[in-house]
């Protein structure tokens, strides 16, 4: 005879969303993880960055031989890499991501105050590119090809500064920084020596724009110093 | 992701997973019922009934004789045994090498022109003179022990039918590995159903009905190439119960090439939807229970869900092959080699992805439970691998053509 196990049904019904509601919190668990990682990394970038600016100041007293490594802190690039996967992934975090993003522009942008302070007062020569793009659906075509050739250059000359900005991110000092540099929202657009080109650009096109590359070759600095 | 897909992943990922939970909850309920039924201990009968074998046959020369060999070696008493192989028109040595058994009392041979498995079968019907009427396909062998643990369950005198444990004969290549995982896991879902009187197949391998079934409900038809399902669907319509016994082991030839196991898999597809299509009135219907309640709808909706995932999979496969396309365009192919490092914060942990990795590890319980059950090792096989590499690979293939099959009302072929 058939019998339908009605009372089976409701207890694995009550099992299963149990399972699902358990996979949602280890899935939020983890992500909230995720953004734990990304604020630590954080975190140590700017202690960096602030130890790099507290030499700074300490610079009157002191020769620029004793600024040592100017490098722009290795978590940067790493943390980069991460902001963007969590942006893309971490759907359930996307607040906090905005937040991490901000706060990692302001980050870049301080370390690019600071290198350029640096380079005035003790003659270094650094070699950088303000990359702007957006991740609007459909406005920037170009923006992903031009990220993964600025990725390339990076691998290629480990002693490039890449400072990435999402044009349209509600900030004001990167919006200082855009008007500073008159960059207009055609993207992508890459400010090199305080010039900024628009449209996509390959390897070659920056080698060109950019013949101070040839000197970073194999070198692991960040910056070229002067002495 | 749209929400819309967002949705419709999960609630597909919920029906999935409660499906899962149901299979594993009925096979730890069930689980001492399951150490009664097969017949593994006790296989002395306290009667032995003559039992039908009925072997359709067509084109078959190489494994006829090895499939009526095995019969011959049944541990069963010989006098009670009636062998019947049916040559359905064959048009190689198959006649000859079914000739070659006329020696043997138990054995008789008929031919007739080619009309089919299911006018074979029947034929051999109308000539059995068993108690019980079994069949066995002429690319399958059966184990010693398997009849007297089928006839066994019979002695339960509400049991019309029995379906055997059905594993991979000498599995050869790669694909068949595949699918003695696969058949494996076959045991386990066998089992489960035959618990909850919800098997919806009665398998050519040497599924054994008593009799009266076939008095009461008539032969077989041909049911879209796949008459043993709709045998089945039959049966339930008429309330026949159809048991299992796990360890009643049948090795089946399974197909050698990717494109032969298509077509094999394409007819077994179709043919269920068909089948379910034409008794449409059994589903959700309570009157036909587990049946109609869980196994009918739960094989649907795994048929729609593994074409909807596969779906998602390649619209990820194709974002990942336009963005190394970007990447090419943008900087060329890649001149340095750079190994991978593994770093846990770029690990897919979505609420998909976390569901997606527990049933991983359900199914992958599930090929554990299913080797002990065909008694098999419990050490892990490379099988498994290939399992997991290739089957969600080639499977969505014939289910996509079935369901275009049965939308357009196209026909499929045995061969």
């Amino acid at each position: 005879m058939h019998t339908a196990d009605w009372k089976k049904y409701f207890y694995v019904f009550l099992i299963t969303v149990v399972i699902f509601l358990t996979a949602f919190f280890v899935s939020d668990t983890l992500s909230n993880k995720k953004i734990e990682d990304i604020q630590t990394m954080q975190n140590r970038v700017s202690i960096d960055i602030l130890s790099s600016e507290t030499q700074f100041a300490l610079l009157s007293e002191s020769s620029c031989e004793t600024v040592g490594d100017t490098s722009l802190s290795k978590d940067l690039d790493s943390l980069g890499a991460k902001l963007s996967y969590a942006e893309v992934n971490l759907n359930s975090n996307k607040e906090d991501v905005q937040w991490l993003k901000k706060n990692y522009s302001l980050l870049e942008i301080k370390d690019y105050v600071l290198m350029k302070k640096l380079s005035e007062r003790c003659e270094i020569k650094p070699v950088y590119i303000l990359y702007f793009y957006s991740n609007e659906t459909g406005a920037c075509l170009d923006c992903q090809k031009e990220g993964i050739v600025l990725t390339e250059l990076r691998k290629k000359y480990p002693g490039l500064r890449v400072y990435s900005f999402e044009y349209d991110l509600d900030l004001a000092a990167l919006k200082t920084l855009e008007s500073l540099y008159n960059v207009q929202p055609e993207l992508p657009a890459i400010v090199i020596h305080k010039r900024v080109e628009y449209g996509w650009k390959s390897v070659e096109d920056m080698e060109k724009i950019m013949p101070e590359l040839a000197t970073l070759t194999g070198t692991t600095t960040e910056t070229v110093i002067k002495k | 992701m749209s929400e819309f897909l967002i949705i419709a992943t999960n609630i597909l990922l919920f029906l999935t997973l409660y499906m899962q939970v149901l299979l594993l909850f009925t096979f730890f309920e069930k689980k001492n019922v399951f150490a009664n039924t097969g017949g593994g201990k006790q296989t002395e009968l306290q009667r032995y009934p003559i039992v039908t074998i009925i072997v359709p046959v067509f084109n078959e020369e190489k494994t006829l004789g090895g499939t009526i060999e095995s019969l011959l070696s049944l541990d069963y008493p010989k006098d009670k045994l009636d062998i019947l192989v049916v040559d359905d028109g064959s048009t190689d040595n198959t006649k000859t090498v079914a000739n070659a058994f006329k020696s043997h009392p138990q054995v008789r041979v008929f031919s007739k022109t080619n009309g089919g498995k299911h006018t074979a079968v029947n034929l051999g019907i109308s000539r059995a003179k068993g108690e019980f009427i079994g069949c066995l396909d002429a690319d399958s062998f059966v184990d010693k022990e398997a009849l007297s643990r089928i006839v066994r369950c019979f002695e339960d005198s509400q049991v019309m039918a029995v379906t055997p444990a059905i594993k991979v004969h000498t599995p050869e290549n790669i694909l068949q590995e595949m699918q003695s995982v696969e058949y494996n896991m076959g045991i386990f879902l066998r089992k489960v159903y035959g618990s909850m009187n919800a098997i919806h197949v009665a398998p050519g391998p040497f599924s054994i009905f008593r009799k009266e079934v076939f008095d009461k409900l008539g032969g077989y038809v041909k049911a879209h190439n796949t008459e043993d399902m709709e045998f089945a669907m039959r049966m339930h319509k008429n309330h026949y119960p159809i048991a299992n016994v796990y360890d009643s082991y049948v090795y089946t030839v399974t197909p050698k090439t990717v494109v032969a196991l298509y077509k094999q898999r394409l007819r077994w597809v179709y043919g269920f939807l068909a089948n379910a299509r034409d008794y449409k009135g059994m589903i959700f219907n309570k009157e036909y229970g587990n049946l109609g309640m869980f196994t009918l709808p739960a094989a649907v909706v795994s048929i729609f869900a593994a074409l909807f995932f596969t779906a998602l999979a390649l619209g990820r496969l194709l974002l990942s092959v336009t963005k190394k396309i970007m990447e090419i365009q943008a900087i060329g192919i890649p001149w340095r080699l750079e190994w991978p490092h593994f770093d846990w914060f770029f690990v897919n942990t979505s609420e998909t992805a976390v569901v997606v990795y527990a049933l991983s590890l359900s199914t992958l319980f599930v090929i554990f439970v299913g080797k002990k059950l065909s008694g098999e090792s419990m050490k892990p096989h490379i099988s498994m691998l290939y399992f997991f590499l290739f089957y969600g690979i080639i499977a969505p293939a014939w289910l996509f053509k079935a369901v275009y099959n049965v939308a357009f009302n196209k026909k499929t072929k045995w061969r």
